[in-house]
């Protein structure tokens, strides 16, 4: 495995509470790998299993949704079911020979911009042990 | 002159904009009147942005505050004057004159961006008062990072004058010749929030505050919160090591007329400590140890009986009844605890950390407004208002709400908020919209033939983007990006002539895409919205591209991948914007009327106030009188004379013209969303149509009643009653009462236990009520409460120190060992409860037992099912949120009232029934609601009526129309998403996040269009 890899890290994250979160990072000057780039959804409960399994076949390296703590969603239960999709592709994807781990769920608070910058770290570094993604990239 | 023919004016002043005066403001605002919203700091948000969770869903605190900030701060009516204070208030009710200090902020709060390049510069430290001095900020600062209006401010006290801020500060914000200012403000009303502090234990010796490791509990929520000193980790002051045993000392400043010289109890301490334990475990790496020190657990709020045993039973939380009476710090930064337990056997016990649960008093602002505007306050400095009227002061047209008037929890603050307001534009209802602003704005232009023509604005933010990232590079890079007609940087793209500037490229290059390359959508897409909008694109041709927060404020040591990390984020903004398309929002038309199901007291006062605001009313009660419960009420607990006032609402709103009473009704159908519901009426006996009456909103106060025991001889013996029995004795045949030596009162009778696992609320009180009552009366009486807690939260605990002074005797006793009944051959009753001190079972003959029945809901499945309004598991109705929308159904336009949402007192149930007009208010002042945007659309073509929306919706808004397909009412849908994600036929999308929209975004991350095609 290369040593300079950079992964592309794609994160679905919810208005209310991740995407405030990751912008509270920034207001505290905090540091993570620029590897993440943000979509924001206004609930994690949008995430479609579909914009998983196309990220994973665009070529990302790893793919998350970070939605409210549970039992905090502004939907009522958003995150849970996007939970379960994020269980589901892991599924998925594991039966077709990629790691089930590049695809994963976190939950916080708007008012965690530490922890938003800790899972950027660590999705950033389990990625890059994980390597590249086994997936062939389309000819674009 | 008389008062009709004087001048009414349209707008009002609030003064304090904590989570009160916020709510206050915003449903005037809402409700045609224009808000001046004065606070003494730079920002609004009060005690609770401090806050890091909330009781007892433990909700983070700033979330759900964060979105009301960001309304107070866009408000096109309401003016938010923060660094000022209410100097004078001249004239009268409906045409005051108010003269307002403005301090100087040293910097232009129109000019600065936000971006705290002066912060980074400046030199000086000071004290971080938002952090409760548990760390430093510097002299240029902001409160907090969520602050409304998003601005700097320069302390002066700390400020050395060294020029660096004004010579970094691109905007030229920086003003150090800022003079204080007097501005004068015609207002029709006012209303007062200034909230409340906390006690500061420094003005005690005996509770060791200056050891570093004894905090108070407001120090404490700032060590658990994410964005505190310590980044949310648990640690002590003393030597950052993680603690391992934590007490919690109640009443630190409250219920002490030795220490602290304060009576009252202060309402929340019980609740947040518990909440502060349980969530100090959650942010614990290993077995926390957490004791509560306590006197009674007040935990007598919606849902906090259950809290309290979850704490207790779940999470292994210690509760010790006992006063502390020392705490002497020993070696290591650990602090020993001697108290006495109940059974007198005194303890000593090592903590690593000491966490003060200190009480609310009145802002320092509480008495200097009182002196200048001529209130009165109480006994304890707090505002003094009455039961009848909870919101008003001593003043005509000058009105209170939350802490300041007494301690109090957030939803009950937000809630008389909201009844402030109601009743603070009552009389002002005819200059409603008079001194509002609308904004004019030119016609959409029709681009749906066209190509996508995009314009890309790349933000330097001073040197926030531009020091870190390459912003020229971004910009050229941008042009290459397929769509793009234009890119431009701008040194701040939010600026008041980048907007200007911005406009006239739209119209002169006909772009019909804007992309924002530059802070967050959070705190900037609504001011862009509004740009795009001036120059005739519709506000949703917009996307923004967030490379400051979370781009070059995140990744400063590595300029080159913030780079190239916003050309990626730049060329995703870029690809949505090509599929984005302008949204419509339709408006419906409004009907001005209210339907208020209920005619009790909240119902009443609901229909009151909502014909007093201009507005039909509707009252629809299901017996054949007015007054459900209050019949049979005697007092309030200030002793308030209620028959009296009863009779004078039933005419007040027997005889208002724009009140339309039902008596022996239901309501039997009702369709519609909000601002047009339609509810058909029957009467209750023949079943025969009464009416069908259009409304916009509707409200509702089904009421509650009392339990009937079973069980101590209850039904069976005359001198056994509960209290309505014992009110209704007193009124009819006081003899039957005065003549018994010895009277016994048995506290939580069927509350408070499996069946019901929910404190009554009223019961502590009204039994001290009628005890005093009593011994007053017949000094000679023997009075036994028996008790578990005494719950005479707020300053109904004057009430119970009253009790104890005239010798009413309180045993308490423990829920496994309640008081035994017996009755002797002879027909004689005797009472046996085991006495807590003595630790002996005492025996007393009563000639009267009078029980603290448990407040039940009334029973209406049939019409909670009718409106699918929800209840929880004890019947209660259950509100939006329990902090900030306690008024208010999850389902758009209806609200509710009184007891029927939780056991209340009369003053608590006037309240919540004025702020439930202000919220319907909200609704019907306007001729119309827009509604549409983003929210879920069905294509019928597609939908296999599988139903699965129908489920997934957590509102329960899709439904099979006659159509034979979905249908989701843009009015109803809350926007989230979630049926679209679950529909297996694709049948429905999210307006603005659309799958081919998201999609496109996210293949944008990994393809390079401009180099590939």
């Amino acid at each position: 495995m290369s040593q300079d890899f950079e992964p592309q890290i794609l994160a679905f994250c919810c208005k209310y509470c991740a995407y405030a979160a990751a912008d509270l990072a920034g207001s505290m000057r905090l540091n993570y790998p620029p590897n993440i780039k943000v979509i924001q959804v206004p609930c994690t409960g949008r995430v479609d299993i579909i914009f998983l399994l196309r990220a994973i076949e665009e070529g990302a390296d790893g793919v998350y949704v970070a939605g409210c703590l549970e039992g905090e969603c502004h939907f009522v239960g958003g995150n849970l079911r996007a939970r379960k999709r994020v269980n589901y592709v892991k599924k998925t994807l594991a039966e077709l020979g990629i790691e089930p781990e590049r695809v994963e769920m976190f939950n916080l608070s708007s008012a965690m911009g530490p922890r938003f910058a800790e899972i950027a770290i660590e999705m950033t570094d389990r990625i890059k042990k994980l390597g590249p993604t086994p997936v062939c990239r389309l000819a674009g | 002159m008389t008062l009709a023919e004087k001048r009414k004016l349209g707008s009002v002043l609030v003064v304090g904009a904590g989570v009160a005066g916020i709510q206050a403001s915003l449903d005037m605002a809402n409700s045609g009147f224009y808000v001046h919203l004065v606070d003494r700091s730079p920002s609004v948000g009060g005690i609770m942005a401090q806050l890091d969770k909330t009781f007892p869903t433990n909700d983070c605190a700033m979330c759900v505050i964060s979105p009301f900030l960001v309304e107070v701060g866009r408000h096109l009516n309401i003016h938010v004057i923060p660094c000022s204070e209410l100097e004078r208030l001249d004239g009268e009710k409906g045409d005051f004159k108010a003269t307002i200090v403005n301090h100087p902020r040293y910097i232009d709060t129109e000019k600065c961006t936000g971006c705290g390049q002066c912060r980074q510069v400046c030199p000086v430290v000071a004290i971080n008062e938002f952090n409760c001095g548990l760390d430093l900020r510097k002299a240029t600062y902001i409160p907090y990072p969520q602050a409304v209006p998003l601005a700097y401010a320069i302390d002066r006290n700390a400020c050395i004058g060294c020029g660096m801020c004004e010579k970094v500060c691109l905007a030229g914000a920086v003003t150090y010749d800022d003079k204080t200012k007097i501005t004068e403000l015609e207002v029709g009303s006012v209303i007062l929030a200034p909230g409340g502090e906390m006690y500061d234990p420094k003005e005690a010796d005996s509770w060791s505050y200056s050891h570093p490791n004894v905090v108070t509990s407001l120090e404490f929520e700032r060590i658990l919160s994410a964005s505190g000193p310590y980044r949310g980790h648990l640690m002590r002051p003393y030597d950052r090591e993680e603690p391992e045993k934590i007490a919690w000392l109640q009443c630190v400043g409250s219920r002490d007329i030795n220490r602290a010289k304060n009576s009252h109890c202060s309402s929340v301490c019980c609740m947040y400590a518990i909440k502060q334990t349980m969530i100090a475990k959650e942010h614990s790496a290993h077995e926390l140890d957490t004791a509560i020190f306590y006197m009674d657990m007040r935990t007598y709020g919606k849902d906090f009986d259950k809290y309290y045993s979850r704490a207790k039973e779940e999470r292994g939380v210690r509760f010790i009844r006992s006063r502390v009476h020392s705490i002497e710090p020993v070696e290591n930064g650990n602090l020993r605890l001697r108290y006495v337990k109940e059974s007198g056997e005194s303890v000593e016990e090592i903590f690593n950390m000491v966490v003060l649960s200190v009480g609310f008093k009145p802002s320092s602002g509480v008495e200097t407004i009182a002196k200048k505007l001529g209130l009165t306050l109480n006994e304890q400095h707090f505002f003094r208002t009455g039961d009848i009227r909870p919101v008003a002061t001593s003043r005509d047209g000058v009105y209170v709400c939350g802490v300041s008037h007494g301690p109090k929890d957030i939803p009950q603050s937000v809630m008389e908020a909201s009844a402030a307001a109601s009743v603070a534009t009552s009389d002002l209802s005819s200059a409603r919209w008079s001194a509002t602003r609308t904004p004019q704005l030119p016609p959409e232009t029709d681009f749906s033939k066209m190509v996508p023509r995009i314009g890309v604005f790349v933000c330097n933010c001073g040197i926030n983007i531009g020091g870190v990232a390459d912003v020229p590079a971004i910009r050229e890079y941008a042009k290459t990006l397929p769509h793009v007609v234009h890119v431009e940087d701008n040194l701040f793209t939010c600026s008041q002539d980048t907007q200007e500037r911005m406009k006239q490229v739209i119209r002169e290059k006909n772009i019909n895409r804007v992309v924002v390359a530059s802070c967050s959508p959070r705190t900037h897409e609504p001011l862009f919205q509004e740009t795009i909008r001036e120059a005739g694109l519709n506000k949703y041709l917009f996307e923004m591209a967030n490379i400051r927060d979370q781009n070059t404020w995140v990744h400063k040591n590595n300029p080159d991948l913030a780079t190239a990390k916003a050309k990626d984020l730049v060329r995703m903004a870029v690809a949505k914007a090509e599929y984005i398309e302008p949204l419509h929002q339709v408006k419906l038309d409004v009907k001005p009327a209210v339907l208020i199901v209920g005619g009790g007291v909240a119902g009443m006062e609901a229909a009151l106030g909502a014909a007093e605001q201009g507005f039909q009313a509707y009252l629809v009660e299901k017996t054949d009188t007015l007054g459900g419960m209050a019949h049979q009420l005697r007092k309030t607990w200030q002793g308030e004379d209620i028959p009296a006032y009863l009779e004078r609402l039933i005419k007040d709103v027997t005889n208002h013209s724009k009140i339309q009473i039902f008596l022996n009704t239901k309501p039997v159908h009702f369709t519609g969303t909000i601002g047009s519901f339609t509810t058909t009426l029957n009467d209750i006996h023949t079943g025969n149509p009464n009416g069908i009456i259009e409304h916009g909103a509707a409200i509702l106060a089904t009421g509650g009643r009392e339990y009937r025991p079973e069980g101590y001889q209850y039904g069976n013996r005359p001198d056994v009653m509960t209290h309505l029995d014992l009110d209704q004795a007193m009124k009819d045949t006081p003899a039957t009462v005065m003549n018994a030596d010895t009277i016994v009162f048995i506290q939580c009778v069927g509350s408070r236990n499996s069946d019901r696992p929910y404190c009554s609320r009223v019961c502590c009180t009204h039994t001290l009520k009628n005890a005093i009552e009593l011994k007053k009366i017949k000094p000679g009486m023997n009075i036994f409460v028996m008790y578990r807690d005494v719950r005479s939260y707020g300053f109904r605990e004057s009430l119970y120190q009253e009790a104890r002074a005239l010798g009413v005797h309180f045993i308490r006793f423990d829920p496994e060992n309640p008081p035994q009944m017996n009755i002797a051959e002879n027909n004689i009753l005797t009472i046996t409860v085991t006495d807590h001190i003595l630790q002996r079972p005492i025996v007393i003959s009563p000639d009267l037992v009078v029980l603290a029945a448990a407040v039940l809901p009334n029973e209406n499945k049939e019409l909670f099912e009718l409106f699918k309004v929800p209840v929880n598991a004890e019947g209660f109705l259950v509100e939006a949120h329990a902090k900030l929308r306690p008024v208010d159904f999850g389902s758009e336009g209806l609200f509710l009232a009184g007891l029927a949402h939780y056991p209340k007192s009369i003053d608590e149930s006037i309240a919540q029934a004025r702020a439930a007009v202000s919220r319907a208010v909200t609704i019907v002042s306007k001729d119309g609601i827009m509604v549409g945007g983003v929210v879920a659309a069905v294509n019928p073509d597609r939908c296999a009526v599988c139903c699965t929306c129908v489920r997934a919706c957590p509102y329960g808004i899709p439904f099979i129309g006659n159509e034979g397909h979905a249908v989701i009412q843009q009015a109803e849908c809350h926007g989230c998403g979630v049926c679209v994600s679950e529909c297996p036929g694709k049948a429905i999308t999210l307006q603005h996040f659309t799958d081919q929209q998201l999609i496109a975004k996210t293949r944008a991350l990994f393809y390079q269009p401009a180099m590939n095609e």
